[in-house]
């Protein structure tokens, strides 16, 4: 029951608080600082944050790790901007 | 640069070591002087039932690594070989008077060629942990590079922004003196100025068991850590197993005078051959005749006579074969008894560091040249009958000695029946 609640309060977290999350999983991959201290929902993961895309594997378990859910490749095919990482993470956890 | 009719002289202008009795020149030196012991006792070797639970691992702390790698380099990594060997690098680039900054312009007239056995045997066992358990994904974006053999030679590269050739070569216990020895043809034909040449061995029971199964390894000496490895012993019991890396700036002499960079020693040439596992050499064992001749032919190559050299430094890993190489020294060189010159095994406080030990060996020999001594050989009062009868026990020093030291030559050889020798000379113009 416990875990069905928290379950449930998770599915409610706001897009703000997805990104902040987001935001902590990216920082160790970053290397724009500039960039990502003026992140927002456009900034993009290897254009603007200068992530290496080999990286983004790495960035895909880690967001699988803190949001419980899984990423298929279709949709780790998609995640190229917070934007959506963030629709891909709601998306999942409605599902 | 055209490759034709050249015949540049070559020198050593940087050193870089992670030994397990010392990680750093300064410590280093100071502990092959002292005759300072890097082994010790390993539970997880008892644990795992090991015959030999003694080893040398060299003493890397956190901090270290930061100064070294990057929080993001860091991540996901176990991979000691390619830690040691990163750290060994940048040293010896470092040392040879060169600044490491990710950005520098890319500098197409320096390579590295820096070798191992296996490389991230640690991380190659949390991959096929994973895949075993249908989680292949999980592995993420580390596990390739830190497990491909050439990984070293790969991270190396990127942070020193080599342009000539980077990779990695793998020839057994030869792997660290015949990377030398490669790097040595490659700038003596005026392939490129400036070469890192190398090798790494991870810290592992992984990298250790077989040779445990094959009952080499040193087993007597369990509860005396210290006087486990026995180079040239009667009571020699086998190899103690030893990690770490070793790391050398080989220059073109010219591109040295022009940096005005600090010479070590100079490189006067040497061989790599192999006995092809004929007349007595196997996988495991080597052709004696090969031996000789790798060490003869170094000698044609440097063009020097045998009594010109002033000091061996061996590849002696304290098995039964050690008075087999002995008496090939004593043949190729055709000098025994007191005309034989000082010889001495740096295994005796390190260990046998396999894929990491010629390079290890040779940054060692290297600084005896610079700093004019000879470094002891600990544990080996009882000099082996079969040894005592063909050269002078006093060849076999058991304290440093400081001596005038001119040519040093040294050899390592490998599983696969392969050999390397290497002729360093003290230098001058």
């Amino acid at each position: 029951m416990l875990v069905l609640s928290l379950k449930n309060i998770q599915n409610k977290m706001t897009k703000e608080e997805i990104i902040i999350k987001l935001t902590t999983i990216v920082k160790p991959y970053i290397q724009n600082e500039e960039a990502f201290k003026n992140l927002t929902e456009a900034t993009d993961f290897m254009s603007d944050l200068e992530i290496n895309s080999a990286n983004l594997v790495d960035i895909v378990l880690d967001v699988e790790d803190e949001f419980d859910i899984i990423i298929d490749n279709d949709s780790m095919e998609k995640m190229l901007t917070i934007k959506s990482v963030v629709e891909i993470i709601q998306e999942k956890q409605l599902a | 640069m055209s490759s034709t009719q050249v015949n540049n002289r070559v020198v050593i202008t940087g050193l870089g070591v992670v030994a397990p009795n010392g990680v750093g020149l300064e410590e280093f030196s100071k502990s092959i002087k002292y005759g300072t012991s890097g082994i010790t006792f390993h539970q997880n070797l008892k644990d795992k039932g090991f015959s030999c639970c003694i080893g040398g691992i060299p003493k890397i702390s956190e901090e270290k690594k930061l100064e070294y790698l990057t929080p993001l380099q860091l991540r996901g990594f176990n991979s000691t070989s390619i830690l040691y060997g990163c750290i060994a690098g940048i040293d010896a680039w470092k040392d040879a008077g060169f600044s490491v900054d990710e950005n520098s312009s890319l500098d197409y007239d320096s390579g590295l060629i820096f070798g191992t056995g296996t490389s991230g045997i640690e991380k190659f066992r949390e991959a096929i942990y994973k895949i075993d358990d249908q989680k292949v994904r999980r592995l993420g974006s580390t596990s390739v590079v830190q497990t491909m053999a050439s990984g070293i030679s790969a991270y190396l590269g990127g942070i020193l922004g080599f342009g000539n050739q980077v990779t990695t070569n793998s020839s057994a216990c030869t792997t660290g003196t015949e990377a030398l020895l490669l790097g040595f043809d490659r700038i003596k034909n005026g392939k490129t100025k400036r070469m890192l040449v190398g090798s790494s061995s991870d810290s592992s029971l992984y990298t250790w068991g077989g040779f445990d199964a094959m009952r080499v390894m040193s087993y007597k000496y369990n509860e005396t850590p210290e006087k486990g490895s026995r180079p040239m012993s009667e009571t020699a019991s086998g190899f103690v197993p030893g990690s770490g890396a070793g790391a050398l700036v080989l220059e073109s002499l010219e591109s040295a005078i022009e940096r005005k960079a600090a010479i070590y020693a100079e490189v006067l040439g040497g061989n790599i051959n192999s006995g092809g596992q004929r007349n007595g050499g196997t996988l495991t064992a080597p052709n004696a005749e090969a031996v000789q001749k790798c060490i003869t032919d170094a000698l044609l190559d440097a063009e020097i006579s045998s009594s010109e050299i002033d000091a061996i430094n061996g590849h002696l890993t304290a098995t039964s074969k050690d008075s087999l190489e002995i008496e090939n020294w004593t043949k190729a060189l055709q000098r025994n008894g007191a005309d034989f010159p000082y010889i001495n095994s740096l295994k005796s406080m390190v260990g046998h560091c396999l894929a990491a030990s010629g390079a290890i060996e040779s940054v060692a020999s290297v600084l005896q040249i610079k700093e004019q001594f000879i470094f002891p050989n600990i544990n080996c009062e009882d000099v082996h009958s079969e040894i005592s009868e063909l050269i002078s026990t006093d060849k076999i020093p058991t304290k440093m000695i400081q001596k005038e030291l001119n040519i040093i030559a040294k050899a390592s050889f490998g599983f696969g029946d392969v050999n390397a020798c290497v002729i360093f000379k003290k230098y001058s113009k």
